[in-house]
């Protein structure tokens, strides 16, 4: 052990112990991710995007919501204003960085409470059958069935607009997709030899589910959040775009897209800035959850 | 760009030769008025219920009154048009219309003071939304058999009260006062429904236009009435496109695919107006923008604070940026060109000023509730007015929402502070008096959600009564100074906080002459358009 | 293959009540989901702070008004009531009226529907002519840097804010250049020139053989059609380029190989071959979202379709139409699940 270095204690083919063992396969994934550019590219922007919403205060240059009706819509490279100002005279830069800590708070909050939902139902329907897995399912089927930004739009409007009801309403939407999956691979799991032996040794089927079958379940339903943030992004700004998102004056880049639109004609950095943002970030998303898709998904893994 | 542009089109010419047949600029046939407008706010056509700009601007050009503006003359006020002439009876209650001969029904049915009659009662009894505009007169479902008759080729109007003969008659050019065909409505009663349901998405009336479709958010089609009184209008289809966004309206129209935009913000105007082929026209229109103080929030009622939100509006800034060309200051109920309206506006930004106002009264760390509707102009206004309290230590949450569910909140009076605009019924003071300083019973009971006084818990200290003596006043120099009276007072002591007047800024293409929008009275008319 | 098998007379009868069990199944699902959307839809109306009264009657309605219409919409009864009868009348085709333009739910959906229906079709099949050869092309030069442009082609089209990338579309190729129509489905002055037949203007055109009006609505329609097909382009290339991995590192495809066939052979007529039916599926579950129509798009669009009249209804507290919007939109959503589900099933020699 002393001689190993931990590079190679991690790339071992004889894994001395659990932990050893999913340690070192995760250190494999992270190999193969590393050596997708692309995917370390997405990674990078949205390393990037951490820092900038952590040190938000820190990186503006304005606070973005001082206003000053007398130097209103100034151009990209304006003095003192790189990326312009918006109607109201604010900065358009320091709106963005601050934008970006909303933009993490709706990605983290739909990505703590859509799989998860997703995944509860999911197993519950799969692992316990007969009518509980009918009823689950027929009520998935139902809000799979609904047209999701009308469903999303229903429940902001039911629930009053604000930034906590629209992450809500997205969720909502955003949770049947990863009950199915999570169904699907409980199915096959279920009847494994290695889920009998546990049932055998008298396990009871809560702690079969939240110990044996989340933990197989986790690493597909990652592959699918990060390919689904980027549609959980879009949807949130469709939602500021529409007005029923963030409520001023809040830099949720949807709604600055949404206030920038007025002006698209003459002043179109107000809206191309923050579409830019929206896009970066998501093909951010988009590039990593592809690259991951590549380094878990053994389907097309090999080669 | 045109170097630039040259490149793009040599690089698509193929998907352009397949697809263009728009890219020679394109122009509308002569005999045609297209305009680009919101019309998603068209629920009904029946001038009876109708009560929506869009829907006010379909009627206007569809249903003659008894007596109605011209559009090229809309100072001269109401003028004859069903109605040739009228007689108002010593007792000043009733008026006696004498009705014009040979007009006809776009049917071909004549018109008739049996129609007048009908036209009037049905709004009564139906009683619609707008039915108040004539029922404020004291006509009801049950009394309208003896106060609206007709006799021969007249027609009398008998009122509960003598109120002032302009009053009545402004009432009359409102939608509500559109003359329908009596015998083609009844053809197609419903249940005693006075042809209501049919009438919703049909029309039956005798002016410049008829309706060819109504296809709602999407567009409205009229044909010209060859038979029309003052001769057939030279535009013989009007097509009214519904188109949402300003950026698509002025593209439209820089294109030459429409022949009038109605909705460009100032920007969009302020692009437009150097575009060749294209000009401007402001017309000042009634509606007002204000902000309103609930007066049940037991800082809001104090007299300190209600002062102190009027200097704390940056009245300039705002009218010289964002709202630039499109509103004009103006802090009084009643719009300027209205019968009593005042030009002054006493209040300025002044943080400091409300600053000692405000701990004179007291107040520090309030935080408050503004409530608007999803319109970018007024969520500006409501964001430039928390930054100013913002200065004062004052928070204010902006709740942005859709019009219906920011209205609900407002009539059940759970607003801190409402943001909106108002925009008169017809032309005359009272409409406005009548909901600004108007509220003869200020307790939750009363439930008199129309009025905006009640809406804010304000008992008006005593402007309900001079409101009410001042509609009862036949001489008009007499009344004016009673609603310039009113309006000194409501300045100084309402929670209303009035800001803005609109200024509406069509751009139409060059060749358009006459287009108007009705200015602050009425609606927008076509007849009269040539190009 | 299991067309060519021929059954024998004795196993024909279990096949058939086979069928007619599963045919029931399925029937039964689509009228239970269909039954959970309208409740859900139901009480998402119910609970909604927006006052469908006020948005008919409007902001000065005076309390008898108010309370006259209150009851003319039977609000004043039980919730469960209300439902019930708003189910009845669906069950006798009866959308009812939108309270907001009088008019029958239904003939507004006919005119809408057709509208969203054209601009899908047209979208889903841009994606799959552009989108099925580039991802089989990705698969084919895997890891090389067509690979890498066509994923990039790809996720970027998963990126954009379709909104954005609209409005900047209808600044450049209708504002600035001029090469396609504007906002809307035809210039104005060639409206109501050719005769409703199916509400897709396209079709209706050629029918009356107006290629003027053919021209002009294919000019309104390429820009948003080739924004909705770049999408559904994304998701389909994407898919294709995954089922093409999978087939190609399957072992018969190393035999023929091996045998020597060309490699365009052993591309479309093995592989490509093989994953038509998995395809199928994707581009169904593609075309239906389009179908639900992209309520964004229509917007700036001002492309009067299904998705923007759902959301218009929804905000305006217009119950009947949104009811009857859902009701539609999941209805297709369910059948082109059900259609591919069935195709899966009767071709995937794996589900047998």
């Amino acid at each position: 052990m002393s001689d190993m270095t931990l590079r190679q204690w991690l790339l071992t083919d004889e894994p001395t112990s659990r932990r050893h063992a999913r340690l070192s396969s995760l250190y494999k994934g992270w190999l193969t991710l590393r050596s997708n550019s692309m995917a370390m590219v997405g990674l990078a922007i949205l390393v990037g995007l951490v820092l900038t919403a952590v040190f938000a205060s820190i990186i503006a240059p304005h606070d973005p919501f001082v206003q000053d009706l007398s130097s209103r819509l100034l151009p990209i490279g304006a003095e003192g204003h790189l990326l312009g100002t918006d109607s109201l005279g604010r900065d358009i830069l320091s709106r963005l960085i601050y934008g970006a800590r909303i933009t993490l708070y709706i990605v983290a909050l739909v990505a703590l409470i859509a799989p998860v939902a997703g995944l509860l139902v999911g197993t519950v329907a799969g692992y316990a059958g007969g009518w509980a897995d009918v009823i689950l399912m027929r009520i998935t089927d139902i809000f799979l069935a609904f047209p999701r930004l009308v469903l999303a739009l229903a429940f902001v409007a039911a629930l009053g607009a604000g930034i906590e009801n629209a992450v809500l309403a997205i969720s909502l939407t955003a949770w049947p997709p990863y009950a199915r999956m999570a169904r699907a691979e409980t199915l096959t799991i279920r009847s494994t030899d290695y889920i009998n032996a546990i049932r055998l040794q008298g396990a009871g089927p809560l702690r079969i589910i939240t110990r044996h079958i989340w933990p197989l379940c986790v690493s597909s339903l990652i592959v699918r959040v990060t390919l689904d943030m980027a549609g959980i992004i879009l949807a949130a700004a469709g939602l500021g775009f529409l007005g029923l998102g963030a409520q001023p004056p809040s830099p949720e880049w949807g709604a600055m897209i949404s206030e920038g639109r007025r002006f698209i004609l003459d002043h179109w950095w107000v809206a191309t800035v923050p579409g830019l943002a929206i896009f970066t970030v998501s093909l951010a998303f988009n590039l990593l959850g592809d690259g991951l898709r590549d380094a878990l998904d053994p389907k097309d893994g090999g080669q | 760009m045109n170097a630039f542009n040259r490149l793009l089109t040599g690089a698509a010419l193929g998907l352009a030769l397949a697809v263009t047949s728009t890219s020679a600029m394109a122009e509308t046939p002569p005999n045609m008025l297209v305009i680009a407008n919101r019309i998603d706010d068209i629920t009904t056509l029946d001038p009876a219920e109708s009560f929506e700009f869009a829907g006010s601007d379909v009627s206007r050009n569809v249903y003659q009154k008894l007596v109605n503006f011209d559009p090229l003359d809309l100072d001269a006020g109401y003028q004859p048009d069903v109605a040739e002439s009228w007689d108002v009876s010593e007792d000043g209650k009733s008026i006696t219309f004498k009705i014009r001969e040979g007009l006809t029904f776009h049917s071909g049915n004549p018109v008739t003071a049996e129609d007048v009659q009908f036209s009037l009662r049905r709004a009564i009894i139906l009683n619609k939304t707008p039915a108040f505009i004539l029922t404020q007169f004291g006509f009801t479902p049950e009394n309208v058999e003896q106060t609206i008759v007709a006799d021969g080729d007249t027609l009398t109007i008998t009122t509960d009260k003598p109120y002032a003969t302009s009053f009545v008659l402004n009432c009359l050019t409102a939608t509500i006062g559109g003359i329908v065909d009596k015998k083609a409505v009844m053809e197609h009663d419903k249940d005693g429904d006075l042809g209501n349901e049919w009438l919703k998405t049909n029309t039956a009336g005798s002016g410049a236009y008829s309706l060819v479709s109504w296809k709602p958010n999407e567009s409205v089609t009229l044909k010209s009435n060859p038979d029309f009184h003052l001769g057939a209008p030279a535009m013989e289809r009007v097509v009214v496109r519904h188109v949402q966004e300003s950026a698509s309206q002025r593209l439209l129209l820089e294109r030459g695919d429409i022949d009038v935009a109605r909705n460009l913000n100032p920007e969009d105007v302020a692009g437009v107006s150097s575009v060749a082929g294209v000009k401007i026209a402001d017309e000042l229109k009634g509606r007002l923008m204000y902000v309103s103080l609930n007066q049940k929030h037991p800082e809001l009622s104090k007299p300190q604070v209600r002062q102190a939100f009027k200097y704390l509006i940056d009245y300039e800034g705002m009218r010289d940026s964002f709202l630039k060309g499109q509103y004009t200051i103006h802090q009084n109920f009643l719009p300027q060109t209205y019968l009593g309206a005042s030009d002054e506006n006493p209040f300025s930004f002044n943080v400091e000023k409300a600053k000692a106002l405000l701990d004179e009264a007291g107040v520090s760390g309030l935080e408050i509730e503004v409530g608007v509707r999803e319109a970018q102009e007024r969520i500006e206004i409501a964001q430039s007015m928390q930054n100013a309290l913002g200065q004062v230590g004052i928070k204010m949450n902006i709740t942005v929402g859709t019009a219906k569910q920011i209205l609900a909140r407002y009539r059940a009076r759970e607003l801190d502070v409402y943001l909106g605009a108002w925009g008169p019924d017809y032309p005359d003071p009272q409409t406005n008096a009548g909901t600004f300083a108007y509220n003869p019973d200020n307790s939750d009971a009363a439930n008199a959600t129309g009025l905006l006084a009640w809406r804010n818990s304000w008992d008006t200290g005593g402007l309900t009564e001079k409101t009410d003596a001042a509609v009862v006043e036949n001489d008009t120099v007499k009344r004016a100074d009673m609603y310039k009276t009113i309006q000194a007072e409501f300045r100084e002591t309402s929670p209303f906080v009035v800001m803005f007047q609109q200024i509406e800024q069509s751009a139409l293409r060059e060749n358009v002459t006459d287009f108007s929008t009705g200015q602050a009275i009425t609606s927008a008319s076509y007849w009269q358009v040539t190009k | 293959m299991a067309l060519a098998e021929r059954p024998t007379e004795g196993r024909r009868a279990a096949p058939l009540v086979h069928w007619v069990k599963s045919i029931l199944k399925t029937l039964g699902t689509i009228a239970i989901t269909m039954l959970g959307l309208l409740l859900v839809t139901f009480i998402i109306g119910r609970v909604m702070p927006i006052d469908p009264v006020l948005a008919i009657v409007g902001e000065r309605a005076s309390q008898s008004t108010y309370d006259a219409v209150y009851q003319q919409l039977g609000l004043d009864k039980p919730m469960l009531v209300q439902f019930g009868y708003y189910l009845w009348d669906v069950l006798h085709g009866d959308f009812g009226n939108s309270l907001l333009n009088a008019r029958p739910v239904s003939e507004d959906i006919a005119r809408v529907f057709p509208a969203t229906l054209e601009l899908a079709t047209l979208g889903v099949m841009i994606g799959i002519f552009l989108g099925v050869p580039l991802g089989v092309i990705a698969a084919v030069k895997r890891g090389t840097w067509v690979d890498q442009i066509a994923r990039v082609v790809a996720l970027v089209g998963y990126s954009m804010p379709i909104f954005w990338l609209g409005l900047m579309g209808l600044l450049v190729f209708y504002g600035i250049l001029g090469w396609v129509g504007g906002p809307g489905r035809l210039d104005i002055f060639y409206d109501d020139i050719v005769p409703t037949r199916t509400g897709l203007i396209l079709v209706d055109s050629a029918i009356a053989r107006d290629w003027d009006v053919f021209r002009n609505a294919l000019s309104h329609i390429v820009l948003p059609a080739a924004l909705l097909g770049y999408y559904s382009l994304a998701y389909i290339s994407r898919m294709t380029r995954s089922f093409m991995l999978e087939q190609l590192s399957a072992e018969y495809v190393i035999t023929a190989r091996v045998k020597g066939l060309s490699e365009r052979q052993v591309i479309w007529r093995h592989a490509f071959k093989n994953i038509r039916v998995q395809l199928i599926t994707v581009i169904a579950l593609s075309y239906a979202n389009l179908l639900e129509g992209s309520v964004l798009t229509e917007i700036i669009f001002s492309w009067p379709g299904i998705g923007s009249y759902i959301t218009t209804a929804l905000l305006s507290a217009d119950m009947n139409a949104v009811l009857g919007g859902t009701v539609v939109v999941g209805l297709i959503f369910i059948c082109l699940n059900i259609f591919s589900d069935l195709l899966y099933r009767f071709f995937d020699p794996r589900s047998k």
